[in-house]
């Protein structure tokens, strides 16, 4: 019997060797911003753990670098990452000496990359399986919950991005809210705006050169500069209109953010709208015509719910972008997860910048998966099951 | 709009752009109602035009790594011994570009310090998505009836490859280096968060002073860049296009 390897295997394999053997697993650190001293599996953990974690891990390799079937090799992916989260945790508690509350515990580098190559295991796997939207919705949730569930349990407590979150739990679930209401208002705005506008460019093909032209020349102008210019004109707003500043319209602050991520969500909203609406066959709407359907009821019954997917991948867009874009309004006193990103920038305390970082990736993230179901779920059959 | 108003639109822009970078305090009275009284209306901390430059660097060396690799990738996995990678590459790309570029700049920055290096790596990092993107596209949807002229007349994989198949990509391709090239001009002024050297630092310090004609100048500085950037690379593309026959 001759042993088949996977290429993809083999890359992976490297990663997984170079990760486990070479790069250090856990880094202690006297405080919070000193540089830390560096610690290999089996110093980092329990005799036993570090030698269970070390043989989970060859073996995982192993798996990974012969052709295995798909779904073992999704298993195997789950099951180590489950692992290291499990054994991050521990190494956390293992390494920080007892009633020392200065001491910071981090996962070092070789911990990212094995992350990383059992991530990319994953991902392979679950594109070859080619799951339903529903089912990797569903895989997302049960990933989702997983870390929630770990999180609730105190494993990680002893992790430094933890212990930073500990200190101001308060402020996180507020900038949290902030940052959710930002890219999500902001959102439903341009949509609210976005979607007539781009009917009315649809109809009137005069004015769609022009509109689409202004929001491009937006988009060139950089986030933390549009953010900046904003300030004056709301400033202005707030002094002189009666009751602008009543319902929260200043200088600074939310408002400008507010405004500049909806500027920004323009574009994609009108233009894959107009497009979307473009794309629709000429038969459908001749033979809407011909049953004698008014322009208002070939809108809403022909022409949208065919532009829908198209539609639909703008607003993913926008989402996303809004999410990442959201982290900037911390600059000009807007709030949200940059806060943290910003403050341990300037402090240079990195568990600070990710706790800003890591659950704004994870929302980004979050909002791409379950768009991406949606738009797969409002395509035509046809086109089901293309993407991963 | 009649065909010789946009050239003579970008003309302008251009000369405006390098008379402000060249010689700043010309254009001091018109930023000065933007700024309280003793508040200098043209940045003071440093050269604009040195900023530009800097700036330029930075966007043009990522650029450069993000196509050199990004273009091989895509080869690579378009080959019939890459081809097991190519729906992982796909997935990759798509998972990505969710990654938020602040996100991205803030989690370089542990790994390589303060200044120039981390917003390089994101700035290369993000630019390796629309590039790769777009070349597999170009090189995925190549019509069946050219590809089977070059194998038929006798070509080898290499001669198809550079002879057929990238001259016949390369407008999509210069679309996505494009897209790439917009994105990281905007991106890099973040890298001033980090220290980096970039016109960023003028509307940070514009922020900071709650000095609005700082942001103003260093905001429409990069605009103006991106859109002369945009419209020279357009240029490019059509040439190629028509060139590989897509236009006549």
């Amino acid at each position: 019997m001759s042993i088949r390897f996977d290429k993809l295997g083999v890359v992976i394999a490297l990663l997984i060797a170079y990760g486990a053997l070479v790069a250090p697993f856990a880094t202690l650190r006297a405080n919070r911003i000193v540089p830390g001293e560096a610690k290999m599996i089996l110093d980092a953990l329990p005799a036993g753990a570090g030698i269970a974690l070390l043989v989970l891990i060859v073996f995982a390799a192993v798996i990974v670098l012969l052709k295995t079937p798909t779904l073992i090799r999704l298993a195997t992916a789950a099951a180590a990452l489950v692992a290291l989260a499990l054994f991050v945790g521990m190494a956390a508690t293992h390494l920080t000496p007892p009633e020392n509350t200065y001491a910071r515990v981090s996962p070092a580098s070789g911990f990212w990359i094995l992350l990383f190559a059992f991530a990319l295991l994953a991902a392979d796997s679950i594109t070859r399986l080619r799951p339903q939207p529903a089912i990797r919705v569903l895989l997302l949730l049960i990933t989702l919950g997983g870390a929630a569930a770990i999180l609730m349990s105190g494993l990680w407590d002893g992790l430094s991005i933890l212990k930073e979150y500990a200190g101001r739990a308060d402020v996180f679930w507020l900038e949290a809210g902030k940052h959710v209401t930002l890219a999500l208002g902001s959102l439903f705005a341009s949509v609210a705006v976005g979607l007539p506008l781009g009917i009315l460019c649809h109809r009137v093909v005069p004015l769609r050169a022009a509109v689409l032209n202004t929001l491009n020349l937006i988009q060139t102008i950089p986030s933390i500069a549009l953010f900046g210019i904003l300030i004056a004109p709301l400033g202005w707003i707030a002094v002189h209109v009666p009751g602008a500043a009543a319902i929260g319209i200043r200088g600074i602050g939310a408002a400008p953010a507010f405004v500049a991520l909806f500027l920004y969500s323009l574009l994609p909203v009108v233009a894959n709208t107009v497009v979307g609406l473009g794309g629709v066959p000429r038969e459908a709407n001749e033979a809407a015509r011909g049953i004698g359907m008014t322009d208002r009821q070939r809108l809403f019954g022909i022409e949208l719910p065919l532009a829908m997917p198209v539609i639909l991948t703008g607003i993913r867009i926008v989402l996303v972008q809004n999410i990442g874009l959201a982290t900037i309004a911390a600059l000009i006193g807007g709030g949200g997860f940059g806060v943290f990103v910003f403050q341990g920038i300037g402090q240079t305390a990195m568990d600070l910048v990710l706790l800003g970082a890591v659950p704004t990736v994870v929302l980004a993230f979050t909002a791409a998966i379950v768009l991406d179901a949606l738009i797969e779920m409002n395509a035509p059959q046809r086109n089901r099951g293309r993407t991963a | 709009m009649k065909a010789w108003i946009p050239p003579i639109l970008r003309l302008v822009l251009l000369v405006v752009l390098i008379a402000f970078l060249v010689s700043p305090d010309w254009f001091g009275p018109l930023l000065k109602p933007l700024v309280q009284d003793t508040a200098p209306a043209i940045y003071n901390q440093g050269s604009l035009l040195t900023l530009t430059l800097l700036h330029l660097r930075i966007v043009a060396i990522a650029t450069a790594g993000a196509v050199a690799v990004a273009v091989t990738l895509a080869i690579l996995v378009t080959r019939p011994f890459g081809a097991e990678f190519l729906p992982l590459s796909r997935s990759l790309v798509n998972i990505g570009q969710t990654f938020p570029p602040v996100a991205v700049l803030a989690l370089a920055v542990p790994a390589l310090g303060f200044g120039e290096k981390p917003t390089l790596v994101a700035l290369f990092l993000y630019g390796l998505l629309p590039i790769f993107e777009n070349t597999l596209t170009g090189l995925t949807t190549l019509p069946p009836s050219v590809m089977e002229a070059a194998r038929g007349s006798g070509m080898t994989d290499r001669q198809r490859l550079f002879k057929v198949e990238l001259p016949l990509a390369m407008p999509v391709i210069l679309a996505g280096i494009r897209l790439s090239v917009v994105i990281s001009l905007a991106t890099a002024t973040i890298g001033s968060t980090v220290a980096a050297k970039t016109l960023g630092e003028v509307i940070i310090a514009g922020l900071q002073s709650n000095n609005i004609a700082f942001v103003l100048q260093g905001g429409l500085i990069v605009g103006a860049l991106a859109v002369l950037i945009y419209d020279g690379l357009s240029a490019i593309e059509r040439v190629f296009a028509r060139r590989a026959g897509l236009l006549s």
